[in-house]
């Protein structure tokens, strides 16, 4: 059987001098070549594994047929953001692992070919979006808190059904994660802004720096005639260790290193004003994507050595295999079954060592991942100078504490139903990782359109137009 | 975009910038600050809503010009505009009738205090004032605040203005005189952690008001964080005011300092360009 085709990338060796994009996507030949791989399955087991429906058969068919452009039309159907999820879905995990092909060796490069088209469309200046959902008087209005991934979807399809909507973002640009989080190096500004460009031109406003539960609250959204309010406010508020010597200086959460880096571009101080510091010796905590991100932008900051710190094994990881492999080519190192117990700072109130402990893995924990348990006596400690903390984020009680009535969980997300979205609050509807806690950009996506469709069928107002 | 309506020159390094931004104005409430960007390369900086005005949509800021962003701030004309205005956060001050209270403003903190001390005043509390600069060129609001004293003292450091000293020097006396229900304090760490040496001995509740470094202000970075009560808590969105009888102000003293290095480099830029 031919074999996957591979992606051309930078050299890591080079890469780690820059942040432009580490994986240079494929050429129109390569792409072609790839899709004829497709086996055009009847069934296509691969598309239960995407969360927003892709037709996926027919799009690579079009590929295959050099029929770039009508490939674009049908991926974006279904996807308002292609050139996104090409980039960062967990394909392995999602659609590819359903792939048919993977049975026999590897599966169709489904995110790559997905990834080509819309970046196909991008250059040629295709695709851009019909004014189906125009902003139009008479039309009823539905406000969506949060421009990530969750709430510009759920926009973006409200407004092909002709809802005149707007987006209330709290930070000064949209995009989310996929602008304060995700560096540039894995999603490239230009084009995260072409893809938001296009929810634009689906008749989407979006308006930056209001902050709903302090510039404006939601009943007062109501009062101003919003019909139907969408929260996607994401997983935003930063945990920390709570060990001894957290606060010292040189220790950031990985949100405040990330929003440094990419939302303010602090990696091109002094042409930009905000600054951010790393020294020589740069240490992690956690395995996620959020911490190689973390690792790895700590890398192109000029960090001689950069290590993960984790506290279980390289299986339980959670990080896109992808993402660890680029990583350790980049030359970062993984402490694992390690767990950070204090940080030392000097008589400055800099951060100096940091205390860990060897761990051993037990019986399985409620997770399924068996339970880091820390080795008797194995206390050691390491020389540092900046330490970034990537255990994970929850939601931020900012505007859920302003509404009233509004159900959340124990661990404070927003109780809402899978399928609707549907709130404690009649016209509330929620999702993203403000629901789920911190999971993936496809998933936010795929909650995002099924809210839209709720909406849409539980609305009153018969919108003048029915979409997907 | 948000236009600047008026720029008026306080004293020799403050400066006071009437902007507009209706959204703000709306729902601006006393002790409450906003984040602004000036341009596509600026650095985000919190800064206190000095005054609102929901009639006319416009929010006053005051500042002093001791960095790039705050140097840049100062530059800017009437009818220039900031790129970001993003607000009001921060839990609004307390305003309720608790009887009689000590506002002390040191340098620009003047600025902060007041919108505070003039709703606690129109709350029907007796209010005391104390405004500390480093010279006489450095006091502000002086007139403003006497308006809403019910009396007011000055200090200088060099006694070029009111009397030679510190504001702990008056309240010393203040507190020895006569009973305070509450005493509130705003200006540089160093002198709100003095003032709370101070009142700590005379066992009167002090609300300070933090500033330390922060990015978004919304609790999303930490980059804020300050130890209260030995429990970590994020100024933007659990203060900025807080119990100064429990706040580490060592602690904040050395966070503030973190990027030192950076802004001197940044201002040299700045005289550059
Ligand atoms: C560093 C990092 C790397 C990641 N890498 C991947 C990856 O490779 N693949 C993948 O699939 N997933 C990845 N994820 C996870 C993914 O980004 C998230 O699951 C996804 O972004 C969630 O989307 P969302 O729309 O729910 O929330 P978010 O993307 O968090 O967006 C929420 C938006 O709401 C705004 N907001 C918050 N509060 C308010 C308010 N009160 N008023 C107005 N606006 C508000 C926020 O500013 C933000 O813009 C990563 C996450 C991080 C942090
Ligand atoms: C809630 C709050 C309210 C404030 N209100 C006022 C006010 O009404 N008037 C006023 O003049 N100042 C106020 N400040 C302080 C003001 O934000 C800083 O002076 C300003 O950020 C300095 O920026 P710069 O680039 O000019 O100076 P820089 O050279 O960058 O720094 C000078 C000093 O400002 C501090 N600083 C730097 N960057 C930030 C940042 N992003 N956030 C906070 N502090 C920073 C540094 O610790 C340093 O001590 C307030 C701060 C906070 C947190
Ligand atoms: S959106 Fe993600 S899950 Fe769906 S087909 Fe594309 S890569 Fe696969
Ligand atoms: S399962 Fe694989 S081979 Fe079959 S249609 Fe889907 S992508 Fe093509
Ligand atoms: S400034 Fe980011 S959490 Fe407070």
């Amino acid at each position: 059987m031919q074999k996957r085709l591979i992606m051309p990338e930078q050299l890591p060796q080079d890469r780690i001098k820059n942040f432009s994009e580490v994986a240079l996507g494929y050429t129109e030949d390569q792409a072609v070549a790839e899709a004829k791989r497709c086996l055009q399955c009847k069934k296509a087991p691969c598309m239960p594994g995407c969360p927003v429906d892709i037709d996926i058969p027919g799009f690579i068919k079009l590929i295959a047929e050099r029929k770039f452009s009508e490939s674009l039309d049908v991926l974006k159907e279904k996807n308002n953001l292609p050139a996104i999820c090409g980039r960062v879905c967990p394909q392995e995990t999602q659609c590819e692992i359903k792939c048919t092909l993977k049975k026999k060796g590897e599966p169709v490069a489904i995110g790559r070919l997905e990834r080509f088209v819309a970046d196909w469309g991008r250059k040629n200046k295709k695709q851009r979006a019909k004014g189906r959902g125009q902003r139009a008087e008479g039309r009823p209005q539905a406000a969506v808190i949060g421009a990530g991934p969750a709430g510009l979807t759920c926009a973006g399809d409200l407004a092909k059904t002709g809802w005149k909507v707007t987006i209330f973002e709290s930070l000064h640009a949209p995009g989310g994660v996929l602008r304060y989080g995700i560096p540039e190096f894995r999603m490239p500004r230009d084009v995260l802004d072409y893809e938001i460009e296009y929810v634009k031109n689906l008749g989407v406003e979006i308006k930056t720096n209001i902050i709903v539960g302090r510039t404006v609250t939601i009943k007062e959204l109501f009062s101003e005639g919003y019909k139907a309010v969408f929260i996607g406010t994401g997983a935003g508020f930063p945990y920390f260790l709570g060990i001894p010597g957290e606060n010292y200086n040189g220790v950031y959460s990985a949100n405040e290193f990330l929003t440094r880096a990419n939302l303010m571009k602090a990696y091109k101080f002094p042409e930009y004003d905000t600054p951010i510091k790393v020294g020589e010796k740069v240490a992690v905590v956690g395995a996620g994507n959020v911490a190689m991100d973390s690792a790895r932008v700590a890398r192109r900051l000029g960090a001689k050595k950069v290590c993960i710190i984790y506290r279980r094994s390289r299986s339980e990881m959670p990080a896109r295999a992808e993402e660890i492999h680029h990583a350790e080519e980049e030359g970062i190192e993984l402490d694992l079954l390690t767990l950070p117990i204090e940080i030392i700072g000097n008589d400055k109130g800099w951060v100096k060592q940091v205390k860990c402990l060897k761990m051993k893995l037990g019986e399985p924990d409620d997770t399924g991942r068996r339970r880091p348990l820390p080795i008797d006596g194995s206390e050691y400690l390491t020389d540092i100078d900046t330490i970034v903390i990537a255990i994970g984020q929850g939601p931020n009680p900012l505007l859920l504490s302003m509404t009233p009535g509004l159900k959340l969980t124990k661990k404070g997300n927003i109780v809402a139903d899978d399928i609707t979205g549907e709130t404690s609050l009649e016209g509330v509807y929620a999702g993203g990782d403000i629901v789920t806690g911190a999971a993936t950009v496809i998933e936010a996506m795929g909650v995002g359109k099924r809210v839209a469709r709720a909406i849409n069928e539980t609305s009153p107002l018969i919108p003048l137009q029915r979409g997907n | 975009m948000y236009k600047i309506l008026d720029v008026k020159q306080l004293s020799k390094e403050i400066k006071s910038m009437k902007v507009s931004a209706p959204e703000i104005a709306r729902k601006a409430k006393p002790g409450q600050f906003i984040v602004l960007r000036i341009d596509e390369t600026g650095e985000r900086i919190p800064l206190t809503i000095n005054d609102f005005d929901p009639k006319t949509g416009s929010i006053t800021i005051i500042f002093q010009e001791v960095g790039k962003t705050t140097g840049k701030l100062g530059m800017l004309k009437k009818g220039d505009s900031l790129i970001d205005v993003a607000g009001p956060l921060g839990h609004p001050g307390r305003v309720e009738k608790i009887g009689t209270v000590v506002c002390i403003g040191g340098g620009v903190g003047a600025a902060v205090i007041y919108p505070e001390a003039r709703a606690l005043k129109e709350t029907g509390n007796e209010v005391l004032s104390i405004i500390g600069a480093r010279s006489r060129d450095m006091i502000i609001l002086e007139d403003k605040m006497r308006k809403i004293s019910d009396e007011l003292f000055i200090t200088t450091d060099d006694g070029s203005y009111g009397r030679k000293g510190v504001v702990t020097d008056p309240l010393k006396e203040i507190l020895t005189k006569r009973k305070i229900d509450l005493v509130i304090a705003i200006g540089p760490i160093i002198m709100m952690k003095f003032v709370c040496l101070m009142t700590k001995q005379f066992n009167v509740p002090t609300v300070v008001n933090l500033n330390p470094i922060m990015v978004d202000g919304t609790g999303m970075c930490g980059s804020c964080r300050v130890t209260v009560g030995n429990e970590v808590k994020f100024a933007c969105v659990d203060g900025p005011e807080f119990d100064g009888h429990l706040v580490d102000f060592d602690e904040l003293t050395n966070r503030n300092a973190r990027f030192l290095e950076e802004e001197k480099e940044s201002c040299t830029c700045k005289k550059d360009s």
